[in-house]
Formats: structure tokens, C-alpha cells, sequence
């Protein structure tokens, strides 16, 4: 604990205001900007938990790929500004219900996470330096990597299948 | 109380959030950001799971997954871009043409 402690308290609480800010927020642009802050804590938290190579993954493919992605859908679309009213009236009732639902999944959680999982510790810190990973990917975790390739080309086809003009 | 809890729990709120909005939001766009943090706090308990048992495993699991979300939001973007040109809207209450 001690000094990394507080650093991810910090970290933490940027996250958890980034998180609620992108679900708040009534511009869709802002809550894109919410949701890259968040990322980056996310990061921040690999780099916490000895994953240097996913924290830099984390950084290049989310906040660098997919949000840009969102960010750049969002401006083409020209859909960042969200309606006022944006709750029909015949929906009244949803909102309290999903706020009491989410309530109850945070609690149900909380629970199963100071009774169930089992208190241990690792014995020494992993190896998790990219020639460990990149050693595991082309070992015993190939067949699902040679997998993920073909899946990102299955949507890289779809996706422009999707956008074609008629 | 391990070492790694204080993630757990962060992972578990980051969720809940995330569930929240995507039951409270309308708007295509949003519903699908929130997906996003639901994944990526799923990625972060990966990660702290992996610290506390020592294994490599859990952070390979969290390169798969954020594959998968790359795939989900060319193609899902892709989705949205066409409601758009049809609908000229992205709110999913007007998306009830299989309805009847």
C-alpha cells in the first residue's frame, strides 16, 4: 500500500467523476471526451497493476483508435447535440427503475467481492514485459489470435458493406 | 481484503455506471460509449486478477477483448451511420420497424 495507494485513490476518483460525467453529460462530444479521460485513468491503473504493455495498448487502440473513431462519427453525423426532453413521458418510470437496478448490481457485487473471492496473494510478480506477452501469444494462445485476425477482417469488410451508398 | 480489492470494487462501480447509462440513455451513440466502459471495466478486473493469482493469462484475455471491442465498434458505428441516413435520427425508440 503506502505512496501507490494514493496514487490510485487519485486516479481512482478522476475515473469514477470521468465515468459519471460521460453518463450525465447532454452533449454527446463531451461525453466522448468524458470516456477518453477515463481511458487513460484505466491506463494510469495497468501501469498500477504491472501491465506496462496493456497500459500502452490501452492508450494506442481505445483512446487512440476507437474513440476517434466515436469522436469522428459523432462530428460527421453532426449528432452531438442531445434533445432536451430527451425521456418520452410513457417512459417516466424507467429512469428510477435502471437507477434502482444499477443500485442493486453495484450492492450484488460488492458483496460476492468481500465474501466470495478468495483472499491469496501471488507469490512473485509476473513477467509481464512484452516479449512475455508476444512469447504466450504465439505459444499456447495462437489458434484465438489467428482467430481475432480474421474476426477484425470480417468487420473491417462489414463495416464498409454497411456504409456504401446504394 | 487483498491487495487487489480496491480494483475489484472500482471495476465493479465503472460497470454499474456503465450499466446505468445504457439503460437510461436513448441515443444510439451513447448507449454504445457505455458498452464501452462496461467492457473496459471488465478489462480492469481482468488485470487485477491476473496480478493477484500470477498469471499472465488474464492480461492476454484483455488483448482479446479489446480486439473484440475494436471489431464491435467498426461494425457497430458502421450500423449507426446507416440508421442515421434512414432515420435522420439516432434515438432507439424510433427504431421499431420489425414491430408489427
Amino acid at each position: 500500500m503506502g505512496s501507490e495507494f494514493i496514487v490510485f485513490l487519485a486516479v481512482a476518483i478522476v475515473a469514477i467523476g470521468a465515468a459519471a460525467g460521460m453518463a450525465l453529460s447532454r452533449n454527446a462530444l463531451y461525453s466522448a471526451m468524458f470516456l477518453i479521460l477515463n481511458f487513460a485513468c484505466v491506463a494510469v491503473l495497468y501501469l498500477l497493476l504491472n501491465a506496462p504493455f496493456l497500459a500502452i495498448a490501452q492508450v494506442t487502440i481505445y483512446t487512440g483508435a476507437i474513440m476517434v473513431l466515436f469522436v469522428f462519427v459523432i462530428m460527421v453525423l453532426g449528432a452531438e447535440k442531445l434533445p432536451a426532453g430527451e425521456t418520452r413521458k410513457e417512459m417516466a418510470w424507467q429512469r428510477p427503475l435502471a437507477l434502482g437496478l444499477g443500485g442493486l448490481l453495484l450492492i450484488q457485487a460488492a458483496y460476492v467481492i468481500f465474501t466470495r473471492v478468495v483472499s491469496s496473494s501471488a507469490a512473485k510478480l509476473i513477467d509481464s514485459s512484452p516479449l512475455a506477452i508476444g512469447r504466450a501469444l504465439f505459444g499456447p494462445y495462437l489458434f484465438p489470435f489467428e482467430v481475432a485476425s480474421i474476426l477484425l477482417l470480417a468487420a473491417m469488410v462489414g463495416a464498409v458493406v454497411l456504409t456504401r451508398k446504394e | 481484503m487483498n491487495e487487489t480489492t480496491p480494483y475489484i470494487l472500482l471495476s465493479a462501480l465503472l460497470f454499474s455506471i456503465g450499466a446505468i447509462s445504457v439503460l437510461t440513455r436513448r441515443n444510439a451513440i451513447m448507449i454504445f460509449m457505455s458498452i464501452e466502459l462496461m467492457l473496459n471495466s471488465a478489462n480492469l478486473a481482468f488485470v487485477a486478477f491476473a496480478k493477484q493469482w500470477g498469471q499472465l493469462d488474464g492480461q492476454l484475455f484483455v488483448f482479446f477483448v479489446m480486439t473484440v471491442a475494436a471489431a464491435e465498434v467498426a461494425v457497430g458505428l458502421a450500423l449507426i451511420v446507416a440508421i442515421f441516413r434512414a432515420k435522420k435520427g439516432t434515438d432507439v425508440d424510433d427504431l421499431n420497424v420489425m414491430k408489427n
